[in-house]
């Protein structure tokens, strides 16, 4: 190493110094202060006064039925829903790759659910779902599919499925963007020439396009993944916390705020952040070959 | 003449497939506009049309709540949180971006974990440090929590936009004696116009819609960001939602979000695809 470059690296220090300093400011100490709460009998409403209980919040939360129920409903929602997602949005971006006129139009009337608060999102679903007045149920009952008002959010059979049916909506653009990204950037000539040996169109697709969009593909899986593990507000709004959808986060921020128990509900974030960093971990070794080749170019 | 029938029935095909995907996502607008302008019993039968249009339900949403001071709450904590980061971001971007030094690999790594981690887990600590800070209930509060998760994503999404300029650019002016700060701000922002555009737009975005923090660090009404107000319309019990003004308030907010999508969806497009597509 030259003195230039010795001398670039220590400049590179000092542009990181103000994100570094901010990042563990803001997230490094709240996650060590969390981590560190989850062990004690912390009350919300005097944050300074508390003792150490040692991992007595960790076997409360492991005896209760209502947390494992949230940790099943979180994996439950996160399978169902980035799968759905992944199938519909590789579909919507195989249909806007091709060359058709007012693509803009169609990309900007995918990429609008996206751009709207999941606030907004879950309330105008959950109008549409409302059991007496919803429009789903009127027009299913209107054309006589169902001879009663069906209770979409509060029949623990359906609220889930109800839940995941607005994340779909509401993210399948996300992934539908990233798949036509990708797809884009395969090489015409690969298409020509396959259709010039008169391979079949459903051949192409599995023998040429996914493989070559699957790197794409399977950072948006990652990311929807992780997205999909922390849910809150969807369910929050949508179903008011009810145990038959109640997710983890929804679960921790409850017995935070709520009820105020910071030590416990500390305990279930902490659970939360060590099963995310498990998954971060994992997916990060092993894709670390693929990203270390790209971020040094 | 058999050829281009078969061509035609798989042109009504696709346009029909069209169709579909565009009534499947933008139906719940249409029913929240058509929703928000019924008043009333109305309100309650499923026409396809508001038949007798009232705006009562718009009027109403300013005056039961202090909607107009919540819309301006959102604008100005989304704008200072994008200022801050985009500002934080571009010096970061360019270490990791031009410069090779040892430890750059696992740093960014560090911040893009960051960014995956979900808010939930830091929420006691997040809530002791903005009280500790005297920010309770305050917008700056908000500005400081959602730094945790726009810092991160605009750091890495500059950083890819800054690696793909050509590498000879800096080289000539650092050999001339400019110092890093002179070529970041004589060459680098200038040619940065289009990437501060798409990351600040994310970034923007992503500030706008967040309710976690907004709904745990604000108490009254006056502090609440657009998603908490929204999220906590109520009407006369529980069981009565207001939903003509629910409907009319997620009109109003979701009318500047469309607009910005249609003027700047190339460059949203561009910041998406940069943060995962090429990560």
């Amino acid at each position: 190493m030259g003195p230039l470059a010795r001398r670039r690296a220590r400049a590179a220090w000092w542009f990181l110094l103000p994100s570094l300093t901010v990042l563990l400011l803001i997230a490094g100490w709240p996650l060590l202060r969390t981590i560190g709460f989850s062990l004690t009998d912390a009350y919300l409403g005097d944050l300074e006064n508390y003792s150490f209980v040692g991992l007595d919040n960790f076997i409360l939360l492991s005896q209760d039925p209502f947390w494992w129920q949230s940790v099943q409903n979180t994996l439950f929602f996160t399978v169902a829903s980035v799968a759905l997602e992944l199938v519909l949005g590789l579909t919507i971006a195989l249909i806007l790759n091709v060359a058709l006129p007012g693509r803009g139009v169609m990309r900007a009337a995918v990429l609008i659910p996206w751009a709207i608060p999941t606030i907004v999102s879950a309330r105008m679903w959950q109008w549409m779902y409302n059991d007496l007045y919803g429009v789903f149920n009127q027009m299913l009952m209107g054309v006589g599919v169902i001879a009663e008002p069906i209770a979409w959010t509060a029949d623990p059979a359906l609220s889930l499925w109800a839940v995941v049916a607005v994340d779909v909506w509401k993210t399948t653009p996300f992934v539908a963007l990233l798949a036509l990204a990708a797809l884009q950037l395969v090489p015409r000539e690969l298409y020509e020439a396959a259709r010039v040996d008169g391979v079949h169109p459903v051949k192409i697709f599995f023998r040429i396009t996914l493989p070559l969009i699957m790197p794409a593909l399977l950072v948006a899986m990652v990311f929807r993944m992780l997205d999909a593990l922390r849910i809150f507000d969807l369910i929050y709004i949508l179903t008011s916390g009810s145990p038959s959808t109640m997710s983890m986060s929804v679960y921790a921020r409850r017995h935070l705020v709520e009820f105020q128990d910071v030590g416990y509900g500390s305990a279930a974030s902490t659970f939360l952040f060590a099963l995310v960093a498990l998954i971060t971990a994992t997916v990060l070794t092993l894709g670390r070959a693929h990203l270390t080749r790209e971020v040094r170019q | 003449m058999r050829l281009s029938r078969a061509r035609l029935l798989r042109r009504i095909l696709f346009y029909l497939l069209i169709t579909i995907i565009l009534i499947y996502t933008l139906f719940p607008f249409y029913w929240a506009v058509v929703s928000s302008l019924k008043s009333g019993s109305a309100l309650f039968e499923a026409h396809p049309l508001p038949i007798d249009p009232a705006w009562s339900n718009y009027t109403a949403v300013f005056q039961e709540q202090p909607f107009g001071r919540n819309i301006l709450n959102s604008i100005l904590v989304s704008t200072a949180t994008v200022a801050l980061s985009l500002l934080l971001a571009v010096t970061a971007a360019y270490a990791f971006g031009r410069i090779s030094f040892r430890g750059r690999l696992p740093l960014l790594l560090t911040f893009l974990g960051v960014s995956m981690f979900p808010q939930v887990a830091v929420l006691s600590g997040m809530f002791e440090l903005i009280r500790t800070l005297g920010l309770y209930n305050n917008l700056l509060g908000l500005v400081v929590s959602y730094m945790i998760i726009t810092l991160p994503f605009t750091v890495w999404v500059l950083t890819i936009f800054m690696r793909e300029l050509p590498k000879e650019l800096e080289e000539a002016a650092l050999v001339d004696g400019a110092t890093h700060w002179q070529v970041i701000t004589h060459i680098f922002l200038p040619l940065m116009g289009p990437a501060l555009v798409s990351t600040g737009l994310l970034a923007f975005i992503t500030a706008w819609n967040e309710f976690l923090f907004a709904l745990t660090f604000t108490l009254t009404g006056e502090m609440r960001t657009v998603p908490v107000a929204i999220a906590l319309i109520s009407g006369a019990s529980a069981y009565e939602l207001p939903w003509g003004r629910i409907m009319a308030a997620s009109v109003i907010v979701t009318v500047p979000l469309v607009l910005l999508v249609l003027v700047f969806q190339r460059k949203i497009v561009a910041g998406l695809t940069a943060g995962a597509v090429k990560g």
